[in-house]
């Protein structure tokens, strides 16, 4: 799977630390991460991949007492600078959940409430497109269509997870943070959300976290390993699951430890 | 393994399990006792109180020809408002009823002047007259003229007819005379006497006279006060407990808020009775017996409780929904206004409406205040005398009549209806409202 991704470069860290209360889970990250592909996060259960994920879109914001240092840039923008609005920022970098969070609203409402906020439609039939679009490139349009009208709730959870991305399609973001989106999923479900991320890359930088290491080998390019707060290895998906550098990633990818 | 007697086998295990289903046993039949001890209570609450108040939904009345002389009405003929009003209406109501009862002129003098009062006596005396005064005010042409009308019975023939009064004692004792039941009976068989809806005591204001009496004046001093304790209760305790489960931050200052409004809603109501006298009528100089003082202080007193009840509503909402409108942009208080309060809407509701129940049944701090008007008005603004239901029981259970304890257990139905009414709302817009997440 090296196939020419993009060189373009999404988002460039250096020495990032996300603290709880003092408590340091994520120790000082150096990372390049590559737009247009996906970068796969993968290590055990409390190494820091979600905190770090959430470094992404400001999400750690919102937890009090999370404490983020470090440069973080994003097509060289520094996204922590004191000028910049998180909100602005989650417009342009989507998250999708391990437990699929549909609102408790009709399924066109779940899609079109943040272009309604962001105020990206003109008009009801400007509204209607971005709605049917972005549930099209979910692939949830045609189980959907004549329904819409009901609660987004009431979805089994593969199509709830796909309900969510197209909610985070529908702001037109360039960015999609996953954070173990499959994890709720059966087994068909799944493979439907990994068909889905294939084409969403060709778009999107996706930046997923996943504990199926499966999973981070079938659908991304470069897979980084975390290992208690530590950013272990990071390199070519093939390379890390055929000839990993590093002792620790191998025990983990061999099931020996974690 | 086959020889190795299982440790969930055998005589000792059997013990164990029996020891454990005892003791499920026991705590099933403390269950039982106890809902079955609060159902009994609950049912002799009710039975007492509707078993009593029931009676105060009907009334006895009188049909009676009165005669408008216009000697007695009018005498120099005039018919301007002034004569019409101060006219002895008294002295034509007891000449119907002579006329009526003609046999008491065959009585001694000395006797026919008791007979005379005691005649009267059967009607209402105050609301009799009352009533002919109203209609020839309303129609001087009826001076002359002989009509009929139906006038409320007095308390005491009411209650002797509803069976309450003790006959079998000796005539001195009682509040009724042998003469008056010989009467009452003729007229009952006749049909001038007859038992019928009380729309006195849902239409009427109070009085000093039972068979007068009526919730109207308390009912809208209730509703008045419930009206402000809501308009100030509801949005001010609903924006607080938002500010602080969402906007707060978590120091010191803000945990000793969020102590002292649970202690808040510990405090006994008279507490709150004695502030609205010492500040809002003491120092504030607003009308005392007002609604808007009464809805201030129930405010204050309700206020806790919708706080309590918004916050935990709140933080049912799984932080999911919250995280999932702030991963597409929204802000903070786009998250909470758009997403977290319509579901926590149901509890919200629930909360409120539970909170203005408990306050529609105040009583201390509404007499702390001078909400204990005796009103024979209904109240027409805020800052009107008035006074609400619950006080309104109080001042009738503290009179000694059998006809006011009657009508005190009616005014409780009533108060325990609406409360029904409000619990019920509540109850149907949870289950309207609620949304599965």
């Amino acid at each position: 799977m090296t196939e020419n991704t993009s060189k373009n470069i999404k988002f460039t860290c250096r020495d990032v630390r996300v603290s709880y209360s003092g408590k340091e889970a994520v120790k000082g990250i150096d990372i390049e991460i590559a737009d247009r592909s996906v970068t796969a996060f993968i290590g055990p259960s409390g190494c820091g991949k979600s905190s770090f994920l959430r470094v992404f879109n400001r999400m750690n914001d919102t937890i009090p007492g999370c404490a983020v240092t470090g440069d973080i840039r994003m097509d060289g923008e520094d996204i922590y600078a004191p000028g910049l609005d998180p909100v602005l920022l989650r417009a342009r970098v989507g998250m999708v959940f391990q437990k699929p969070n549909p609102f408790p609203k009709s399924i066109y409402d779940n899609v079109a409430y943040g272009p309604r906020i962001h105020g990206l439609a003109e008009s009801k039939a400007d509204l209607d497109e971005i709605v049917h679009n972005s549930l099209k490139r979910a692939g949830l349009w045609d189980e959907v269509k004549d329904r819409l009208k009901d609660s987004g709730t009431g979805l089994s959870g593969g199509q709830q997870q796909r309900l969510v991305i197209a909610r985070a399609i529908a702001v037109s973001p360039e960015v999609i943070l996953m954070d173990e989106p499959a994890s709720a999923l059966d087994p068909i479900a799944t493979a439907k959300l990994e068909v889905l991320i294939e084409e969403l890359k060709e778009k999107f930088c996706i930046v997923i976290v996943t504990h199926s290491m499966a999973q981070a080998a079938r659908i991304s390019q470069k897979t980084a390993f975390f290992h208690m707060g530590d950013l272990v290895e990071y390199d070519e998906t093939d390379q890390i699951f055929t000839n990993p550098a590093e002792l620790r990633t191998q025990d983990y990818i061999m099931g020996r430890t974690g | 393994m086959a020889n190795q007697p299982s440790i969930h086998a055998g005589v000792r295990a059997l013990a164990r399990l029996k020891k454990r289903r005892r003791s499920e046993a026991i705590f099933r039949a403390f269950g039982i006792a106890a809902i079955v001890f609060a159902m009994c209570a609950l049912a002799w609450l009710l039975g007492s109180i509707i078993g009593t108040g029931y009676k105060a939904f009907y009334q006895h009345s009188l049909t009676l020809e009165v005669e408008l002389t216009e000697s007695i009405l009018a005498p120099n003929g005039s018919r301007d408002p002034d004569t019409l009003r101060r006219a002895n209406y008294r002295r034509i109501m007891q000449e119907a009823m002579f006329t009526r009862f003609p046999d008491i002129e065959g009585l001694s003098s000395a006797d026919q002047r008791a007979a005379k009062r005691q005649n009267f006596d059967i009607m209402s005396t105050s609301g009799g007259p009352n009533y002919i005064r109203q209609m020839v005010f309303k129609d001087p042409a009826m001076v002359g003229q002989t009509i009929t009308v139906r006038i409320p019975t007095s308390d005491i023939v009411d209650q002797y007819l509803k069976g309450n009064l003790n006959v079998d004692v000796p005539e001195v004792q009682r509040k009724i005379s042998d003469r008056q039941i010989a009467w009452v009976k003729t007229l009952r068989q006749s049909g001038e006497i007859k038992a019928g809806f009380n729309k006195r005591l849902l239409f009427s204001t109070d009085s000093r006279d039972p068979e007068l009496a009526g919730i109207a004046s308390s009912f809208v001093g209730s509703l008045m006060t419930m009206f402000v304790t809501f308009l100030l209760a509801f949005p001010v305790g609903v924006g607080a407990a938002i500010w602080l489960d969402e906007f707060a931050p978590k120091n010191k200052a803000v945990d000793f808020i969020e102590i002292n409004i649970n202690n808040l809603a510990a405090v006994p109501s008279i507490v709150f009775g004695l502030l609205g006298l010492a500040v809002l009528l003491n120092w504030a100089g607003m009308p005392r017996s007002a609604p808007i003082v009464g809805g201030i202080v129930l405010a204050l007193r309700t206020f806790p409780t919708i706080i309590i009840a918004t916050r935990s509503a709140l933080r049912a909402v799984p932080p999911s929904i919250r995280d999932g409108a702030l991963s597409v942009g929204a802000s903070h208080v786009q998250a909470v206004f758009h997403h977290k309060l319509p579901m926590a809407a149901p509890g919200i509701l629930t909360g409120s409406i539970i909170g203005m129940a408990q306050a529609l049944g105040e009583t201390a701090p509404l007499l702390m205040i001078g909400m204990v008007a005796f009103l024979t008005e209904i109240p027409s603004s805020l800052t009107e005398p008035a006074t609400a239901l619950p006080v309104q029981i109080y001042l009738w259970s503290d009179s000694a009549e059998q006809a006011w304890s009657e009508r005190t257990s009616a005014a409780i139905i009533i108060l325990l209806m609406v409360l029904v009414t409000m619990n019920g709302i509540a109850i149907w817009l949870r289950s309207r409202l609620e949304k599965r997440w």
